[in-house]
């Protein structure tokens, strides 16, 4: 298993590396852009599809997530802090480095978080906010934890929607890039274009690596245990509330470091990212993906992001991952790429009538 | 080993063990035999701490493990076979019985678990010709021997066991009553909870008989076998050629 782990991860690199070629030859170098941006969100179907695929427990609230990392870091990069320089805290961590001074909108000087330091907060307050609902809200089953998944999402969506210090309705602009490692940041316009790509996508693979060792251990066997029957996996000595929690955490921090980086890329972030319809849209792509397929599901979020993102929906794009959810329950349950027509169209048939529970 | 001491559980408003007390000594094969709904599957649930006892005290292995969770008592040496055998459908046979040794990775005993697997599949050499098939196209049967051989990877101290014959023909309920008396005799302590009380019996050391979630009567398997009223209610003795004889 060991070999094929990292043969799969070689060849989704390869598989990347083509895209990037293609998009270069075909002249439509501009793809490049919505494929960085779809590969940030395709951090959050990863963990999701870990969450939900592995572990059975469904989250409607992931795009709070990755608002939270993408607010931190917007936010802690942005805010001006000159007028408290003289603070003791400012000051030490002005001291440290921790804050830097760099120019604002109107070519004045400010004093603000450094990437780095940010991202951290980022990761942290997720973590903690992961844990503090996750706690709680996971002692839910089925129905139960999606409508408390979903109410948390509202919140968040409702509380950036009403904060003025985080923009409102408009959100946060101006986010400066993240200088990852020297010479490479995230964001910086079209020039950075092709570097941007392959960060994105070599921290998907990084992702995908960490999240399939996971799941090819027996921390994923545990994960498919309580998946099947909450009890017979306690039975087992398997500290069921213990795993929730924690792949619930795992997988809000991987959505929160998504949202981060798309904030530095974008350079701005808006309260619509953390909208519930946002979050539908991943558990969307999970479903297509396949639960518990994680490369499906990874494959699924490139190809519907990216053609969402270049607006080949159109007005339609909320209703196309609807639609598809919808299609993907009826038919192939399993999700698309474990598809069998036959079986699809039989399972299909009994679900129309009513009797589809077994299936 | 383990014992029980005016234990009462059930769930919700509805109260199903009233003041149980028990114990099982190491090395024993106890049963409790009962009609359907007596409540031997709760109690059984309730040593496991999968059902919260409200009163009482369990000792298990010298600890106190009444408000235990589950994976820590399973930790401690008590693992349950629940009814039903509940394999993991989805999962291969090997995967399950990798599962069941969950706790031995968590002692740091992971150097013993492939020669676990190899006992396993040495008690049951069925399970080693389908150990990479899915859990949920075994037989009944089979499913019931992946379902004891899963508790077994964790090396337990006492194994309890919840109607492993439920469904199974005849000739197979005879295989498992068979493994399990060998499960004893390679020194793991049984607690058999069973409709099938003459099987049952025929290989326990003791038993108790739970009636409407009380014990009601406790002896040694011969006692209860030769006991006329458990002959009678659970052993289906013919009460009229009993009646003809007396007369």
């Amino acid at each position: 298993m060991l070999g094929s782990r990292y043969a799969r991860v070689a060849l989704f690199l390869a598989a990347v590396v083509a895209v990037q070629l293609l998009a270069h030859a075909a002249e439509k170098p501009f793809f490049l852009t919505q494929l960085t941006m779809a590969a940030y969100y395709t951090l959050v179907a990863a963990g999701l599809s870990l969450l939900m695929g592995y572990a059975g427990q469904i989250s409607l609230g992931h795009a709070a997530f990755f608002a939270i990392g993408g607010y931190a870091s917007g936010y802690l990069t942005t805010v001006d802090l000159t007028a408290r320089r003289e603070g003791p805290l400012v000051a030490v961590l002005a001291r440290l480095h921790v804050l830097v001074p760099h120019a604002d909108l109107y070519g004045g000087e400010a004093l603000s978080f450094h990437p780095w330091a940010a991202f951290a907060v980022a990761v942290v307050l997720t973590l903690a906010v992961a844990w503090l609902i996750g706690v709680p809200v996971l002692k839910l089953k089925g129905h139960y934890l999606a409508m408390a998944t979903l109410g948390f999402g509202t919140i968040v969506y409702s509380i950036l929607l009403a904060s003025e210090s985080l923009g409102a309705a408009d959100g946060l602009g101006s986010v400066p890039p993240f200088p990852l490692l020297p010479g490479i940041s995230v964001g910086g316009g079209r020039a950075a274009r092709v570097a941007n790509y392959y960060v994105a996508w070599g921290l998907v693979a990084l992702a995908l690596l960490v999240l399939s060792s996971l799941v090819e251990s027996r921390v994923g066997r545990a994960l498919r245990a309580i998946h099947g029957a909450e009890d017979a996996a306690a039975s087992m000595g398997v500290d069921v509330a213990r795993y929730k929690l924690k792949t619930f955490v795992l997988s809000a921090v991987l959505a929160a470091v998504g949202g981060s980086f798309l904030t530095h890329f974008n350079a701005g972030i808006g309260p619509a990212e953390a909208g519930v319809m946002k979050s539908v849209r991943y558990v969307a792509i999970v479903a297509v993906g396949g639960m518990g397929s994680l490369w499906g599901t990874v494959a699924t979020s490139a190809v519907l992001t990216f053609l969402s993102l270049r607006g080949y929906f159109g007005t339609l794009d909320d209703a196309v991952f609807g639609a598809v959810l919808i299609a993907v329950m009826l038919f192939s349950p399993d999700g698309v790429l474990r598809f069998d027509p036959r079986g699809a169209l039989r399972t299909a048939r009994d679900r129309l009538r009513g009797s589809g529970v077994a299936g | 080993m383990l014992r029980l001491r005016n234990v009462d559980a059930g769930y919700g408003a509805l109260t199903v063990l009233r003041r149980v007390s028990l114990h099982v000594n190491p090395g024993e094969i106890v049963t409790i035999v009962g009609a359907n709904g007596a409540g031997k599957t709760t109690l059984l649930r309730t040593v496991a701490g999968l059902v919260r006892a409200r009163g009482g005290e369990l000792v298990f292995a010298g600890a106190a493990v009444t408000r235990l969770r589950t994976e820590r008592i399973v930790a401690l040496g008590c693992s349950l076979v629940p009814e039903g055998r509940q394999v993991f459908a989805p999962m291969e046979v090997r995967e399950n019985l990798l599962l069941g040794a969950h706790v031995q990775y968590a002692r740091g005993r992971k150097d013993e678990v492939a020669r676990d697997l190899e006992r396993v599949y040495g008690l049951f050499p069925v399970l080693a010709q389908r150990a990479r098939q899915l859990a949920g196209t075994l037989s009944g049967g089979e499913q019931q021997m992946l379902a004891i051989g899963r508790a077994l990877m964790a090396r337990p101290k006492l194994v309890m066991l919840d109607e492993p014959s439920m469904g199974l023909a005849p000739l197979v309920v005879k295989d498992i009553f068979g493994i399990v008396k060998r499960i004893s005799e390679e020194g793991t302590t049984v607690l058999l909870v069973e409709q099938n009380a003459r099987s049952a019996l025929q290989i326990a050391t003791r038993g108790y008989v739970l009636e409407t979630g009380r014990i009601v009567l406790q002896g040694t398997a011969e006692e209860l076998l030769s006991n006329r009223d458990v002959q009678r209610a659970y052993l289906g003795s013919d009460l009229d050629a009993e009646n003809r004889v007396a007369t």
